[in-house]
């Protein structure tokens, strides 16, 4: 059955040694950049990539090809590509597990998305928590560039491009891509009013495409075999393959490449996938898309509000909206058990976006923090029940408000918990000793699967 | 607020000069001040942190002003802005990692260190500090000691890392 | 190019943002800003205080905004609809947003020398409610001198970039940063340093509250109790053009002169600003204007007194506040009949304080 499953991004991973330069080029690598240098012009590799359908894997979802044609190109200015690798929403890892498994696949992503954009320098930047990563990704540059792949004129196609690798130093925030770009510019990642977009003012100023690292390593394949073999895969407009950074309560977490329009049911108990929640428990809830999206309980996340099978999709996993969908986002799949408990959990991705605000804009940097004590408050047996509407009123002033999406992304988790799971903030208001004892189980109305 | 005192001057090596030198290739004329984020690594690689000295070294080398270096240091949670023991414990706290059994392995491993959170044990060879999400959340609970993760943690896969550290 | 703001249709030139757009049409259509300040290059868009509902794009694309946007930051289209005050959404949005500012502002307007021109006081108060729902602990900051004439109280910053962009636009060579981030992010040198160059007095100016205050005139006055008159010296390092402000015959503080948006537009040196407090180093040119609903206008101008509209509006609201959601039947307090009340609001001609005394007494004698 395995083999069946198209493979995009992993095809090759389970080579040994494929972390090397020259066992990647053995098992095909770089032929992507063979293939465009040598007989595609910049603009039918962005055909290409626009024919695909491939959206922005880092999370928004945004067709990566549209994205691409929006890159003002005026005469004289140089243009750059930055790679988004500062994976830091909770529940993601997959990019981690990519640039450290085969480096190469992103380096000669990022040669042809770089040559098709025109970009003669561009940058991987890559969270600083990651330093091994940055490490190996800097030597296989190193290889590449001695191979003749980066550098001047490469193979003798008249094109240059230098690729660099840049450390973040600690900041969620920095993946939003404004706020990289300021990093990246030596600055505080506080994130930039939008307009103007990095298409047309990024880096130092001048038109930047910023992608995740995900979207970059997918374009080889593009290229290598066209955007309509791509297109071809997947299911509507959630087009080809997706890394699932699966973890929590499964028999098997991992990062999984998976077609889209997997059916979640399949994807969480299938041995092929993560075979299942861990002996002798049972599904809760799951955060489908990393902790920022809205979190379900396990019987509407496999299910729709029609009734039909919830698929690995965006337009599926965001079906009924925030009263009874999620979204895809980053593709981080917490997955838990009747023994987490909600209430405790919410309040640690609030914990996680206070202490991640960079400050800059009132909502966020006020808002996260007072969610964060009541939540607090709440998980430590002191709440009362108007500190749950007060949550989803805080929520509300925050979401929309904020310069860029973290405010958004620290009022869904907590709206959306409070939505699904309201008796469970109530029992531990209500019953705050039963609630706060060591490994105490909400044993409510939910539906366990 | 840190009182300013007549410390030495910190300058980096030889060897971490040309470094240096080598990372302001990677931007163009007139964009130095990118290279600060990776400078300041190179200086908390040598001194172990960022003390003030070596960030006012560090403005020097890329003609910006020292305050500038600040408003980065600060921002960015991997600086230690405070001297800091042989071996910083980062370890994450974040939901995935938290619902794998990460405060009972924590707890062990801050009892066994003889240090709370943010603290220094006493033999001056483990700072424990919380992070947020490593990045590793299919693998955890996890921790980062220099630059190297530890992953799937258990009680007794801390107690063996924390023996062989200390020897 | 036409932009309609508040129902309101006025011709502004492309480039314009909406914010100066509605200033434009007058004080009763702008958005309060407490971040965004224009003579600042890079200000605004932080403080969200100023977000208005866009109801419709442009002539060409009518269709309306999903979110609030900053209207200090978003350039008018030719033929956008905007809704400021008129918008319920935009209100509520904006009581939310003077919560969040005050969430970790101390409430030491009684002792802070920024009462009566804080810019915070006035937009909680057109803005916000009276009640905080946050029970948890304040951060606050030990006091900070950035050198003799400076006082940082970060306690009472809102963190609008504000000084920070006067010291990069105006004096050059900053040493003041903002340091840490989320809401540990605070105004400092670092190091102790202080800001030592000709124009580092500025930043008392810009600051919308009373986080940089000036310390030659600490605790000297209120402003209320002052009288600001504009005055003129020949200066070699700024424009000479400043506001004195006097109590009695002599001047306890000098500042730049601010246009009706609390704005600077001539900066001043710190020779001005601290060192000439005699009548006889300026040119004096007469009363500085001040809005009639300001504070500052109040108690002043003898026969022609006026009571600030805060002071109305904050009679009646110390009212309600007695009977709003209890139950009086239990306590015997009869319901104030209306004419009552119309005669504690003050008159035109009564200060407010003797309309809140006379509240006092009312209470008092029940």
């Amino acid at each position: 059955m395995t083999s069946e499953r198209p493979k995009i991004l992993t095809d090759k991973t389970h080579i040994p040694g494929i972390e090397t330069f020259d066992v990647y080029r053995k098992n095909g690598g770089y032929s992507a950049v063979e293939k465009a240098l040598k007989t595609m012009t910049p603009d039918e590799v962005v055909e290409e990539v626009k024919k695909s359908g491939v959206r922005g894997r880092g999370g928004a979802g945004f067709p990566m090809g549209m994205k691409w044609s929006f890159l003002a190109k005026p005469e004289g200015v140089p243009r750059y590509l930055v790679c988004n690798g500062d994976e830091s929403e909770p529940g993601t890892f997959k990019d981690h597990w990519l640039m450290k498994t085969i480096p190469h696949l992103l380096i000669e992503g990022m040669i042809v998305s770089s040559y098709a954009l025109g970009a003669n320098t561009s940058y991987i930047y890559v969270r600083g928590e990651l330093m091994y990563v940055v490490r190996i990704l800097e030597k296989a540059i190193a290889e590449a560039k001695a191979a003749g792949f980066l550098g001047k004129n490469i193979l003798g196609s008249g094109y240059d491009l230098e690729l660099y690798v840049q450390p973040g130093g600690g900041a969620y925030i920095c993946g939003e891509e404004t706020a990289l770009l300021e990093s990246l510019e030596g600055k505080r990642g506080n994130p930039r009013n939008k307009p103007p977009f990095p298409a047309v003012k990024g880096l130092y100023q001048c038109p930047t495409v910023v992608n995740n690292v995900e979207s970059i390593a997918t374009t080889s394949w593009i290229v290598n075999n066209g955007g309509d073999a791509y297109a071809a895969i997947g299911i509507g407009r959630s087009t080809g393959t997706k890394l699932i950074s699966a973890s929590g309560h499964l028999k098997k977490p991992g990062v999984y490449e998976i077609p889209l329009g997997l059916p979640v049911q399949e994807f969480i108990y299938s041995d092929e996938w993560c075979g299942g929640i861990r002996d002798g428990h049972h599904l809760k809830a799951v955060v489908a898309g990393g902790s920022s999206v809205p979190i379900l309980p396990a019987a509407m996340l496999l299910k729709t509000a029609s009734g039909e099978d919830r698929l690995m999709s965006y337009e599926s996993l965001s079906d009924g909206g925030f009263a009874t969908g999620t979204m895809m986002g980053s593709g981080g799949f917490i997955a838990m058990d009747e023994t987490a408990c909600v209430v405790k959990n919410t309040w640690n991705f609030s914990r996680f976006y206070h202490h991640e605000s960079c400050g800059q804009c009132s909502p966020c940097r006020e808002g996260t923090g007072w969610m964060e004590k009541v939540l607090h408050r709440i998980e430590h047996g002191h709440g009362s029940m108007h500190d749950i509407d007060l949550l989803v009123d805080v929520a509300k002033k925050i979401e929309g408000n904020t310069i860029c999406p973290l405010g958004d992304a620290a009022a869904w988790p907590v709206a959306s918990a409070i939505r699904h799971f309201r008796d469970e903030f109530e029992w531990h208001i209500t019953h705050p000793q039963e609630a706060t004892r060591p490994g105490a189980i909400f044993k409510g109305h939910m539906e366990l699967v | 607020m840190i009182e300013t005192s007549d410390k030495p001057r910190i300058e980096f090596t030889p060897e971490r000069l040309e470094r240096a030198k080598e990372l302001l290739t990677h931007y163009p004329e007139g964009r130095q001040k990118s290279a600060l984020l990776p400078l300041l690594h190179l200086l908390q690689e040598q001194e172990g942190w960022t003390p003030t000295e070596g960030m006012d070294y560090i403005a020097e080398l890329l003609g910006i002003q020292p305050i500038e270096v600040y408003e980065v240091a600060t921002f960015y949670t991997m600086y230690h802005l405070e001297p800091v023991g042989k071996h910083v414990i980062e370890y994450c706290r974040t939901g995935p990692c938290m619902i794998m059994g990460g405060e009972e392995v924590y707890a062990h491993l801050k009892q066994k260190i003889g240090a709370q959170d943010g603290e220094t044990s006493a033999d001056q060879l483990f700072t424990i500090k919380p992070v947020e999400c490593l990045a590793a959340c299919g693998w955890g609970p996890c921790f980062q000691i220099r630059e190297k993760y530890y992953t799937h943690l258990t009680i007794e896969k801390v107690d063996e890392i924390i023996d062989e550290l200390r020897k | 190019m036409k932009v309609t703001i508040d129902n309101i249709t006025i011709e502004v030139e492309p480039g314009t943002t909406i914010l100066q757009a509605a200033r434009k049409i007058g004080p009763e259509v702008a958005p309060p800003a407490m971040c965004y300040y224009e003579p600042l290059k890079a200000s605004g868009g932080k403080c969200r205080a100023c977000l208005v509902k866009v109801t419709a794009g442009s002539e060409k694309d009518p269709r309306p905004m999903p979110k609030l946007v900053p209207s200090c930051i978003t350039q008018v289209q030719d033929g956008m609809i905007v809704e400021n005050t008129v918008n319920e959404q935009v209100l509520e949005t904006r009581k939310g947003i003077v919560e969040f500012l005050l969430l970790n502002h101390p409430l030491d307007c009684p002792i802070c020398d920024q009462a009566g021109e804080c810019h915070l006081q006035d937009f909680s108060f057109q803005h916000g409610v009276q009640q905080t729902r946050y029970e948890e602990e304040r951060r606050t900051f030990e006091k900070q001198d950035l050198g003799p004439n400076i006082q940082l109280h970060m306690t009472r910053c809102i963190l609008c970039y504000r000084c920070v962009f006067t010291a990069d636009q105006i004096t050059g060579n900053r040493v003041h940063g903002v340091l840490n981030r989320g809401d540990h992010a605070e105004i400092s040198t670092y190091i102790e340093k202080a800001i030592d160059n000709d124009f580092s007095g500025n930043v008392i100016d810009v600051c919308p509250v009373g986080a940089l205050t000036d310390k030659t005139y600490r605790f000297k006055n209120r402003v209320w109790f002052t009288k600001p008159v504009d005055a003129h010296c020949d200066c070699e390092k700024c424009s000479g053009k400043v506001t004195l402000w006097y109590r009695g015959d002599e001047v306890i503080r000098v500042t730049a002169r601010k246009n009706q948006w609390g704005e600077v537009l001539e900066f001043i040196c710190n020779t001005c600003r601290f060192e000439r407090k005699n009548t006889a180093d300026w040119t004096i040119e007469g009363p500085t204007k001040v809005a009639r609903h300001s504070v500052i206008s109040a108690n002043k101008y003898g026969a022609n007194k006026i009571v600030p509209e805060f002071a109305r509006r904050l009679a009646a609201s110390q009212y309600k506040d007695v009977h709003e959601g209890r139950d009086t039947s239990q306590l015997n307090i009869k319901q104030l009949p209306e004419e009552r009340f119309k005669q504690l609001i003050p008159p035109a001609g009564e200060s407010a304080v003797a309309g809140i005394r006379s509240i006092q007494n009312w209470a008092d004698d029940k």
